[in-house]
């Protein structure tokens, strides 16, 4: 019998909840264990093609559930690494949501006031920046255009990318081979290599059982580089601290799995996931419209034609971000780009008189794809979604050899989400149907239900352990010792997009985590610095845990 | 055994569809599959069935099988309306434009039991035209790919890569959120 591999934490999943809480441990002195089910990519691995196989399906999963359908990062550096690197802070008022319990959801401990240092944190460590007029392209510039004509304000949103480096190729979704995008490729986790943690890409795991000295077994699989779908190989780590950062469409699967050997879990696992309220309009914009109502021109005289020019979302309208409105009805409208292949199929035609998404007229559609601007609605859903019972293995029954797959959540829009997505759609057709300047007309949800690039608050953190699944310091109810820190601990809608706010609860969960292992004998100690050296905001952070993890 | 009539049938019958999907024009005289309600190449010219038939896709396994169930919908549909088809052609093929697109729109309806098979194979069909995702993109683009030459998708520079240097309006376009924080981010 193979020996079982033991360390002091195993930490799954490598995107921001799991790099940066790696990271700090293996600084700390801890011996870290990443198993990572995706690749492992670099520079020139990512790929400017949309040819099955390359780095854009290698990258991503796509898994179509029962009403909703998640997009998510599936290799070393997870979503970091295809996303569009946006990270604004989320609003005040989103810490102070009732949602759908009646009462505040988020932890007594959390607020934006107490989450700031931990932003800083991140945003010292990737770094985050904010960004120029003249580094918007011209899709942001246009949406940024259309609200000031419509009377409302516009900004460009904070990032984490290099423009010096950036060639605006709009291909980042399929991961920047020009390494302009600082994603955690290039800070958390070469700094955790650095202190000796080991990342294992292709190794999914299954489930946890508890060890016999009291720490956790954890059971993994390992799958074909290209074929996803075929197990090639598979073992046990042993661990004292378990870190879950699989992502908020896989974690709780993880742990609904592990329910047999385990005990029984949380009832908020696997429950109360939020799509993050998305929603999403492609407009169809005239072209001579742009140059007579808003004065815009390229240089060559095209007023626009530049779909396809750009760094993803880079300018928000953020007047509905208002603590002052009603719950449901707050959201932010973000310009964005969807390349080819990732959703094409969900615009609807305006005025169609047949089918809304495909055919003569969905051709006709596509004939003016430079001229389309999509806008991204961020809003606050009801964290309607349940996961059923949990396949044979990983989050989904893979279709495909890589990227596409099916999954057992079931998502229902409650009357608050609809009316929330209602608004938004026509807000978007108010600023940019107004003097002819575009035809607008929603994504649809009939194909693939509704659709999220950011999955959350399925396993959630919280004071109440009938609707949190994670005490204010991320630990599973019941289960001492595991933590979770992705995306699955939110517990709710954030209204802008969520990375910044992921990353931030992450940092903030370290401590936590650091004290956890220390009472299990593991010589670690909380302390590190930024990734490049920086201390400033590590500083910040050091006064408030005092006298714990090792302080 | 490879069975060149049950590849005729499913090919066809997925060209149909796909022409459902995104239209084109015929491709030659006498083109039965493709109906030829649009101007341009569509879905099929795109690749279509090649994507279908690709191992990394993971339909490839189960077309004739689909191609067999789509069949019998399509003479399910033709007996309910009282349509006579050609016998010549898979009965699916044998339907008009129209009728094809009522079919498809009621295999791929929010309540239809096999729904997530058709909406599969229709996101095949338009990944074809707007990603051609049998070929590279570099590929696809330098030799006219019908469906990303319709959208206007721009071509890399000689490198193979794409870059655009020039993309930005370059000016102040809105008055920022009056509220926004040192950081940039929304209060």
């Amino acid at each position: 019998m193979t020996a079982i591999e033991s360390t002091d934490v195993v930490v799954v999943g490598s995107g921001f909840g799991g790099a940066i809480t790696a990271y700090h441990l293996a600084a700390g002195g801890a011996r870290v264990v990443v198993l990572e089910r995706g690749p492992w990519l670099t520079g020139q691995d990512f790929d400017q093609d949309f040819k099955f196989g390359s780095s854009s399906t290698r990258a991503f999963d796509f898994t179509i559930g029962d009403g909703m359908s998640v997009l998510a990062g599936n290799c070393v550096g997870g979503g970091s690494v295809v996303y569009f690197a946006a990270m604004p802070r989320a609003p005040r008022f989103v810490f102070e949501r009732h949602g759908s319990i009646g009462r505040r959801m988020w932890p007594a401990a959390i607020s934006r006031d107490t989450l700031e240092p931990w932003y800083d944190r991140v945003a010292e460590a990737l770094p985050v920046t904010r960004q120029d007029w003249s580094d918007v392209p011209y899709a942001g510039g246009l949406w940024a255009a259309a609200c000031h004509h419509a009377g409302r304000t516009a900004n460009p949103v904070p990032v984490a990318i290099d423009n010096e480096r950036c060639v605006n190729c709009n291909w980042m979704m399929s991961g920047c081979r020009f390494d302009a995008k600082r994603s955690l490729l290039l800070n958390y986790l070469p700094a955790a290599i650095a202190h000796g943690a080991r990342i294992r890409p292709l190794h999914e795991a299954q489930r946890l059982e508890r060890s016999d000295d009291g720490g956790y077994r954890l059971h993994y699989t390992v799958v074909d580089d290209v074929d996803y779908r075929v197990e090639v190989g598979g073992g046990a780590i042993d661990a004292k601290v378990v870190v879950l950062a699989a992502g908020a469409g896989a974690t709780p699967v993880i742990l609904q799995r592990s329910a047999d050997t385990l005990g029984p879990m949380p009832a908020a696992v696997g429950r109360y996931f939020s799509g993050n309220g998305e929603r999403l309009n492609t407009a169809v914009i005239d072209e001579d419209r742009v140059r007579e109502v808003l004065g815009l021109s390229r240089s060559d005289g095209v007023p626009y034609e530049a779909y396809q020019i750009g760094k993803g979302p880079c300018v928000a309208t953020w007047d509905r971000l208002d603590g002052s409105l009603p719950e449901y009805l707050r959201y932010s409208l973000e310009q964005l780009y969807f390349p080819p292949g990732f959703g094409t199929i969900l615009a609807q035609v305006p005025d169609a008189t047949g089918p809304t998404w495909f055919g003569a007229e969905k051709k006709e559609l596509l004939r003016h794809w430079k001229s389309w601007l999509t806008i991204f609605t961020m809003s606050e859903d009801d964290n309607e979604g349940v996961f059923g019972p949990p396949p044979p293995t990983g989050n989904a029954v893979r279709v495909s050899q890589q990227m596409l797959g099916r999954g057992a959540l079931r998502y229902r829009p409650t009357e608050n989400t609809l009316r929330g997505w209602a608004a938004s759609d026509a807000e978007v057709r108010d600023i940019l149907e107004r003097d002819g300047l575009a035809r607008v007309m929603p994504w649809t949800n009939d194909v693939v239900g509704a659709y999220t690039v950011h999955p959350l608050a399925s396993c959630r953190i919280g004071d109440d352990p009938a609707t949190s699944a994670l005490d204010d310091r991320h630990e599973l109810r019941g289960h001492p010792g595991i933590f979770v820190t992705d995306g699955s601990a939110v517990p709710g809608a954030l209204t802008v997009n969520p990375a910044m706010t992921i990353a931030a609860l992450a940092e903030r969960a370290v401590p936590a985590i650091v004290e956890a292992a220390r009472q299990r004998g593991v010589a670690v100690r909380y302390g590190a610095p930024a990734p490049d050296g920086a201390t400033a905001a590590r500083d910040a952070v050091l006064p408030l845990v005092a006298g714990r993890a090792g302080r | 055994m490879h069975d060149s009539a049950q590849d005729d049938v499913t090919t066809m019958t997925f060209e149909a569809f796909a022409d459902t999907i995104l239209p084109g024009e015929k491709r030659f005289p006498g083109d039965v599959t493709v109906a030829g309600v649009a101007v341009g190449g569509g879905a099929v010219a795109s690749g279509a069935v090649a994507v279908l038939r690709t191992d990394e896709g993971g339909m490839a396994p189960a077309l004739d099988n689909l191609a067999e169930a789509l069949n019998g919908h399509a003479g399910g549909y033709a007996a309910e309306r009282g349509l006579s088809l050609d016998p010549a052609v898979p009965p699916f093929v044998a339907l008009s434009f129209a009728d094809r697109t009522e079919l498809v729109a009621r295999l791929t309806a929010p309540t239809h039991p096999e729904r997530d098979i058709w909406v599969s194979v229709a996101m095949f069909s338009t990944i074809a035209f707007d990603a051609a995702a049998h070929l590279h993109t570099v590929d696809a683009l330098a030799d006219g790919h019908p469906g990303m030459t319709t959208m206007g998708f721009k071509p890399p520079e000689a490198d193979g890569l794409w870059r655009f240097p020039e993309f930005s309006y370059g000016r102040q376009l809105a008055r920022p959120h009056p509220d926004t924080t040192p950081s940039g981010s929304p209060a």
